[in-house]
């Protein structure tokens, strides 16, 4: 492209390097620099996390191996010990749980708003999915302590044969699927419509019905974005804090059956921080939790990454 | 005079969205047997918007209005107790833009075949597969990668899988929304000779807005202006002999510019 000197305003300067296209050369050298430095900002803010979590995290690794406080169940920081494990098991279960629960659903939905729905109902049905998914988790956790947890104790429990308050890890399982499900249906719904139309056209025009055609080939060409969302929810379910600790019980101990009370591993921190961070090895040990938390969240979007990368270039839509 | 294979009798098609619409403005029109018609027009005529109705594309669309009645071998399309997804089987249609699905190009062939069961055994849809192939031209630079993702051929190549995946499930006629004006000019010339050669064995309804390839490959020609049929005529006596004023200057004057590259060729 050829320079354009600005019209009757540029001055006198035919030399094409006036000072005002010095000035603003220097202007989009300055931006250039400015911008990048925000992008790194990110970047650098992850390894500072990280770096100060795994910092504070030695002395305990100092004191005991890794595997022992991966996979000891003893939790008892008056006594100094440190095992995960309970929560790391209660953590598991609440994330299956939840997704196993919540995914379907969420697909199915998202299927029902992008493809079926029309006009209206289209309208109404995916502004109360949005509205769900703004309200504040803390507020599901009471809904839930009034509603579902006497549902669970009383009803749910006893008709399997066990016994239950009602507090434990089916329940925040069950509240978790409702909290990400709205956030899995809105980018579900996102990915099927920013599919070309040709594609429903082409399969349609060959005889198939709408069924066959979100089957065969809607959802596989909305896969990778369907793929993502569903892995958001998982990274949200993981991290949960404010409904786990409301309504999960807060004993950690293995749990033994879905009624169980429990514990994962940010109600671990959220439980003890207050009172027990005044003692430096358990400092150590909750902030290790953080960076187990970090660690894992981000291994998750990386793999998540690869394999969504795999399958756009193998279906290149999206 | 030979067979109409498919008719259309005062066909509107309105779209009633925020602002009505009347795309396609009564329509009669009756398509010969293998015979290839181009609908010619400039942009936002209604060409696309009629061709989508004969195959009830709009149907899965909201707020689109359709009056009149499409026949297909005598048979009406619309006002019917035949399902939709049978009436789409016996009219093809193939979108402007190259639409591979996120399938292998064997199972983009097999697919409608699939869907209707129209094979014995697997090495009968193995032939069929390969006899459409075939057909466009598209086997030998094909026949190593079967199985590969269909989305990595180029676009010409997808236009003529598209042409296959549709003629698999033999329909009573083709119809084709300005399949070459999304590619380069040698893969558009590609499909151009494909085309030509379908022509001789398929009733074939060609949306373009280029008259020159109207010229090269029509039979028969429809202009169509505003949603309404200004002039229709075999293809000698439409480009040497226009009766309207309008297709005079239409296919005279040089409103062609956006084909001026492909034409060029």
């Amino acid at each position: 492209m050829g320079e354009h000197s600005g019209g009757s305003g540029s001055g006198a300067g035919d030399d094409g390097r006036s000072p005002r296209i010095g000035r603003r050369l220097l202007v989009e050298r300055l931006s250039s620099y400015w911008l990048r430095g925000a992008g790194y900002f990110a970047v650098g803010l992850f390894a500072a996390i990280v770096v100060a979590l795994l910092y504070q995290s030695l002395p305990l690794l100092a004191e005991y191996p890794l595997s022992e406080v991966l996979l000891s169940s003893n939790w008892d920081p008056a006594q100094n010990q440190f095992g995960f494990f309970p929560a790391i098991v209660g953590t598991v279960y609440v994330t299956i749980l939840s997704m196993a629960m919540g995914a379907p659903i969420a697909v199915l939905a998202a299927v029902y708003i992008a493809e079926y729905a029309e006009g209206r109902t289209r309208t109404l049905v995916s502004s109360f999915i949005d509205v769900l998914a703004a309200i504040p988790s803390v507020i599901f956790g009471l809904v839930a302590l009034v509603v579902v947890v006497p549902f669970v104790g009383n009803y749910l429990a006893p008709a399997v044969g066990a016994d239950a308050t009602g507090l434990g890890i089916l329940t925040v399982s069950l509240v978790m699927a409702i909290v990400v499900t709205p956030f899995m249906i809105s980018l579900s719904v996102e990915s099927l419509e920013a599919l070309p139309d040709e594609l429903r056209e082409s399969s349609l025009g060959v005889g198939a019905t709408e069924w066959e055609t979100i089957r065969s080939v809607l959802l596989r060409a909305a896969g990778p974005g369907i793929f993502s969302a569903v892995l958001l929810g998982f990274g949200r379910v993981f991290g949960a804090t404010i409904v786990p600790a409301m309504l999960i019980g807060g004993q950690t101990q293995l749990p033994d059956s879905v009624f169980s009370t429990g514990q994962t591993l940010p109600t671990l921190i959220v439980n003890d921080f207050g009172e027990l961070m005044s003692l430096p090895l358990t400092q150590s040990a909750l902030i290790f939790v953080g960076l187990l938390l970090v660690v894992v969240v981000w291994l998750f979007n990386f793999a998540a990454m690869l394999v969504r990368r795999r399958l756009q270039r193998r279906w290149q839509y999206q | 005079m030979t067979d109409t294979v498919l008719e259309t009798e005062n066909l509107a098609v309105t779209y009633t969205g925020d602002r009505r619409v009347e795309a396609v403005k009564g329509v009669d029109l009756a398509f010969p047997e293998n015979r290839l018609t181009a609908i010619i027009g400039p942009s936002g005529c209604g060409k696309s918007t009629y061709l989508k109705a004969l195959d009830r594309l709009h149907d899965i669309q909201p707020n689109v209005e359709i009056t009149g009645e499409v026949y297909l071998r005598g048979e009406p399309v619309y006002d019917t107790d035949e399902p939709a997804p049978e009436i789409r089987k016996q009219v093809g249609y193939v979108p402007q833009e190259p639409t591979a699905l996120p399938l292998s190009i064997y199972e983009n062939v097999a697919y409608g075949l699939r869907i209707h069961g129209l094979f014995d055994s697997k090495d009968d849809l193995d032939e069929l597969v390969e006899r459409h192939l075939r057909k466009v031209n598209l086997f030998e630079e094909v026949s190593d990668r079967l199985d590969a993702p269909a989305a990595g051929l180029s676009t010409g190549q997808i236009q003529r899988l598209c042409l296959a995946r549709s003629l698999a499930v033999e329909p009573d006629v083709l119809l084709c929304d300005e399949v070459t004006s999304a590619l380069d000019p040698i893969s558009a010339e590609n499909v151009e000779e494909t085309l030509a050669e379908l022509a001789e064995e398929y009733t074939i309804v060609m949306v373009t807005h280029s008259m020159d390839q109207a010229k090269r490959l029509a039979d028969e020609v429809v202009f169509l202006y505003l949603g309404e049929v200004v002039e229709t005529n075999d293809v000698r006596s439409f480009f040497e002999d226009p009766q309207h004023e309008r297709t005079k200057r239409f296919v005279s004057g040089p409103t062609d510019d956006e084909y001026a590259v492909s034409d060029a060729t």
